[in-house]
C-alpha cells in the first residue's frame, strides 16, 4: 500500500497499460466476464468519488445517483440526440466517434461538476443528517426533472444510445479516479478534507479553508460519477430516470461503507466483489438477495470499519502528523 | 497484521472469481437450450413470476411430448430482480456462457429494452411475451413479440369509452414514473379527442405513492363520464379505493397493468363495474384456453393472468418456429419466427406483421362480483 502512496503516477501508468492490454485482448475474452468488468470499473470509480465526500471529507451525501444521472444524460443527448438534429455528428467515422463520445463524456462530468457546486454550497450551512436530506432531495429533484422533460424522453428514458463504452474506457476512469481521490489526500492541500471531517473547528483555527474543502470535494466527486455515469449510459445503450432514484444512491453508499469510510483501497474492492459476488450468487436464484443481504449485514457485523479497516486512514494521518498544514 | 488483512481480502476476491471461471457451460447436443430473464424478485416480481410459470408450464409440457426435433428443451431461467443494468448482464449470460438458441423475455419494456441490443449484435432470436413498448421490435429483425403494443392499447380503450360507454368527457390519471402508462395516456388522449371526445382532467402520480387524493379531489370536480387510470395493479387498486371513498362513482378504465388477482384482493369492492383491456379472457370457452385454465390451476392454485398466458404462448411460438426451421441455427430461426402467421395460442391467434409485432384483438373485460367479466373484444 505505502508502495502505491510513493510510486502513485508509476501506478496510474500501470494501471492504463493494463486497460490498454485489456482492450488488446477483449476480442478474445468472454463478453459475459468482460461486462462483468466494466460495471465492476464503473462501480469502483462511482464508489470512490462517493468516498471523497462521504469518507475523505466527512459530509453525507446521497445524491451520487443524481450527479450520475446528469452525467448520463449529457453526454447521451450529445452522442444520441445532436446527431439527430445535425447531420455532421450523424456522419462520423468510429474512430471520430469515440472522439466525440470522450468529449461528450467529459461534458458530462462537468455538468455534473456544477451541479456539484451547487449542492456544495448549502453544505457550508448544514451538516450531517441535514445535508444528507439536502442531497437526497437533489437527486430526486434530477430525477423528477428527467422525468417531466419530453425532450430527454421523460420516463420512457433514452433508448438507442450508440454503445461507445470500451473495457479500457471503463477501466481507464477506475484508474484516473483511484488516482485522484488517492493522491488528492496525500497532498498538502487535500489533507485540508482530512482534517475538515476530524475536526471542523480546530481545522479553521489553523487556517484552512473548511469551505473551500467540503465544495472542492463535492465538485470532484460529482465530477467523477458524471464520467461513470456517461460510460454506464453507453454501455446499456438505455437510460431511464427511475435508474438514478435513492435506491441507486444507497447501493454506492453502502459499497463505500463496506470498504470502510475513507480508505480508498477497502472501496475498491468492496466495489469489485460486491459487482462480481452478486454474479456468482446467481445460482442461488430466489435466494440470491436474500443471501446477498444477509452477508452484507454479517459483515457489518463482523467487520464494522470496512474491508481494510483504518489501513488507509493511517497512513493518511501518519503523513499528516509529518507535515502539519 | 495489515499485510495479512491485505492478503485475506484479496484471496476472497480471488476464490470468488476462480469459481465463477470454473463453472464453464460444456456443450450438450442432447438438449436445445432457450434462455429466459424475468422479474423473478423486485417490485414487478408479479408479473415476471407469472409469466415465468406459463413459460415452464409451457415447456415441460413440450417435454413430455417428446421434445422437439428429437431433443429435450432445457429453459435457462435467470431473475433481473427488475433492476437497471441486471437484464444485460443476464442476457450476456445467456448467450455467451449458457449458449443459448433464442431468448425469451421480458414483461416490463424498459427491461425488454435493455436486452435488445444485446440479442440483435449477437444475432440470437428474443421474443418478449408482454412488452408492449413499440420501440422494442424497432432494435433489429432479431426481436419479435407475441402481443399487441402501447399505441393499440390505448386507442381501443378510447374507442371503448366513447362508443361502447357513451363518455363525451374523460380524465386521465397517469402514473409518470412508468413509461408504460405514459404511452397508454398519451395515446388514449389523441384518439378520444379524434374521435369527438374531451378529456376534462389530467393527474399524475408516481409508482409507490399511497395517497391520490389530491388529484382525485381535482378529478372529481372536473366532472369527467370516465375515469383512464393506465396504471399497474397496486397503484390501481389504491386509486380505485380512494375513489369510491371520495365518492366519485364513474367508471375506472385501465389497460392490461391491471390484470393481477391482487387487484382484486386490495381493491374489493371498490373496482366493481370497472374496466380495463387485456390480452386474453378466462371466460374465453375455447378449448385450448379452459385446458391451459385448469392446468394452470392445478399447479399453482390460481388463476392464470394474462403475463402467465402470454409466456405460455411465447415459448410455444419459439418451439413451433424451431420445428418449422428444422434446426437452431440463428438465421434460420429468425426466419422462422418472422414467417408466423395464424398461430393459435391461448392469447388469440398470432400472426406477426413486418415490423415483427402481433396483430391480434384485444379483449375488454368488465370487474363484476370480484371477477374479470369479458365483456367485447376489440379488434386492431
Amino acid at each position: 500500500m505505502a508502495w502505491f502512496s510513493r510510486h502513485s503516477r508509476l501506478a496510474l501508468g500501470m494501471g492504463l497499460l493494463v486497460a490498454g492490454l485489456l482492450q488488446m485482448f477483449s476480442g478474445y475474452l468472454d463478453p459475459y466476464y468482460m461486462r462483468i468488468l466494466q460495471i465492476s470499473a464503473i462501480n469502483v470509480a462511482l464508489a470512490v468519488s462517493l468516498n471523497l465526500v462521504n469518507g475523505y471529507t466527512g459530509q453525507f451525501s446521497l445524491g451520487h445517483a443524481g450527479f450520475m444521472a446528469v452525467g448520463s444524460y449529457t453526454a447521451a443527448g450529445l452522442t444520441k440526440l445532436l446527431p439527430e438534429a445535425v447531420p455532421f455528428f450523424a456522419e462520423l467515422q468510429p474512430a471520430s466517434q469515440q472522439i466525440w463520445f470522450l468529449i461528450a463524456t467529459l461534458l458530462g462530468g462537468c455538468a455534473a461538476a456544477v451541479c456539484g457546486f451547487v449542492v456544495g454550497i448549502p453544505s457550508l450551512r448544514l451538516r450531517g443528517d441535514y445535508l444528507a436530506i439536502v442531497t437526497l432531495g437533489f437527486g430526486e429533484i434530477i430525477r423528477v426533472i428527467l422525468q417531466s422533460n419530453d425532450t430527454l424522453g421523460g420516463a420512457r428514458g433514452l433508448n438507442g444510445i450508440p454503445r461507445l463504452t470500451t473495457p479500457f474506457a471503463c477501466v481507464a476512469l477506475a484508474v484516473i479516479s483511484i488516482y485522484i481521490c488517492g493522491t488528492l489526500v496525500q497532498s498538502t492541500y487535500g489533507l485540508g478534507f482530512l482534517a475538515t471531517r476530524d475536526d471542523e473547528i480546530a481545522a479553521e483555527s489553523v487556517g484552512v479553508n473548511t469551505t473551500r474543502c467540503k465544495v472542492n470535494a463535492f465538485v470532484v466527486g460529482a465530477f467523477l460519477a458524471g464520467l461513470a455515469g456517461s460510460l454506464n449510459a453507453h454501455l446499456l445503450t438505455t437510460i431511464n430516470p427511475s435508474h438514478f432514484g435513492f435506491l441507486k444512491s444507497v447501493e454506492i453508499v453502502v459499497l463505500v461503507i463496506l470498504g470502510g469510510m475513507g480508505s480508498t483501497y477497502g472501496v475498491v474492492i468492496a466495489a469489485v466483489v460486491m459487482t462480481v459476488g452478486l454474479e456468482q450468487l446467481r445460482a442461488l436464484n430466489d435466494w440470491r438477495m436474500v443471501i446477498y443481504s444477509l452477508m452484507i449485514i454479517l459483515f457489518m457485523l463482523v467487520r464494522p470499519q470496512g474491508v481494510m479497516g483504518t489501513l488507509g486512514v493511517d497512513k493518511a494521518r501518519a503523513k499528516t502528523k509529518r507535515k502539519p498544514v | 497484521m495489515n499485510l495479512k488483512k491485505l492478503l485475506f481480502s484479496v484471496v476472497v476476491a480471488a476464490s470468488l472469481i476462480v469459481t465463477g471461471c470454473a463453472k464453464k457451460s460444456e456443450a450438450d447436443s442432447t438438449v436445445i437450450k432457450i434462455g429466459q430473464f424475468a422479474s423473478l424478485t423486485g417490485n414487478i416480481a408479479s408479473f415476471g413470476q407469472s409469466s415465468n410459470n406459463g413459460t415452464v408450464m409451457a415447456i415441460e409440457e413440450i417435454n413430455a411430448a417428446g421434445g422437439v426435433l428429437g431433443k429435450q428443451i432445457e429453459l435457462i431461467t435467470e431473475d433481473d430482480r427488475s433492476t437497471a443494468g441486471e437484464p444485460a448482464n443476464v442476457v450476456t449470460k445467456l448467450i455467451h456462457r449458457d449458449q443459448v438458441v433464442a431468448v425469451l423475455g421480458q414483461v416490463a419494456s424498459s427491461m425488454s429494452l435493455e436486452a435488445a441490443p444485446i440479442c440483435q449484435t449477437e444475432g440470437i432470436p428474443m421474443i418478449t411475451p408482454a412488452s408492449t413498448n413499440p420501440e422494442v421490435t424497432e432494435k433489429g429483425d432479431f426481436i419479435f413479440r407475441i402481443c399487441f403494443i402501447d399505441p393499440f392499447q390505448g386507442q381501443v380503450m378510447a374507442k371503448f369509452s366513447k362508443q361502447n360507454l357513451g363518455a363525451s368527457k374523460a380524465a386521465i390519471l397517469t402514473d409518470v414514473k412508468q413509461d408504460y402508462s405514459v404511452g397508454l395516456s398519451n395515446f388514449f388522449k389523441q384518439t378520444f379527442v379524434e374521435l369527438g371526445g374531451e378529456i376534462v382532467a389530467e393527474q399524475s402520480f408516481s409508482s409507490g405513492d399511497k395517497d391520490f387524493k389530491a388529484q382525485l379531489t381535482t378529478i372529481r370536480a372536473a366532472e369527467p363520464d370516465v375515469i383512464f387510470v393506465p396504471a399497474y395493479y397496486n397503484e390501481a387498486a389504491l386509486i380505485a379505493l380512494q375513489a369510491r371513498q371520495l365518492g366519485i362513482e364513474q367508471p375506472l378504465t385501465g389497460g392490461d397493468g391491471w390484470d393481477s388477482p391482487l387487484l382484486f384482493e386490495i381493491a374489493g369492492d371498490a373496482v366493481e363495474g370497472c374496466y380495463f383491456s387485456n390480452h386474453y379472457s378466462q371466460q374465453d370457452q375455447s378449448p385450448a384456453v379452459q385446458e391451459f385454465i385448469n392446468k394452470y390451476q392445478e399447479k399453482h392454485d390460481s388463476v392464470p393472468d394474462a403475463m402467465a398466458a402470454l409466456g405460455y404462448d411465447s415459448a410455444y411460438v419459439l418451439v413451433d418456429a424451431i420445428k418449422r426451421a428444422g434446426t437452431t441455427d440463428p438465421e434460420a430461426l429468425r426466419d422462422a419466427i418472422a414467417a408466423t402467421a395464424g398461430f393459435k395460442g391461448v392469447t388469440g391467434t398470432i400472426t406477426l406483421d413486418e415490423n415483427r409485432n402481433a396483430s391480434k384483438p384485444a379483449v375488454v373485460l368488465k370487474i363484476e362480483g370480484g371477477k374479470a367479466v369479458f365483456n367485447t373484444t376489440v379488434e386492431p
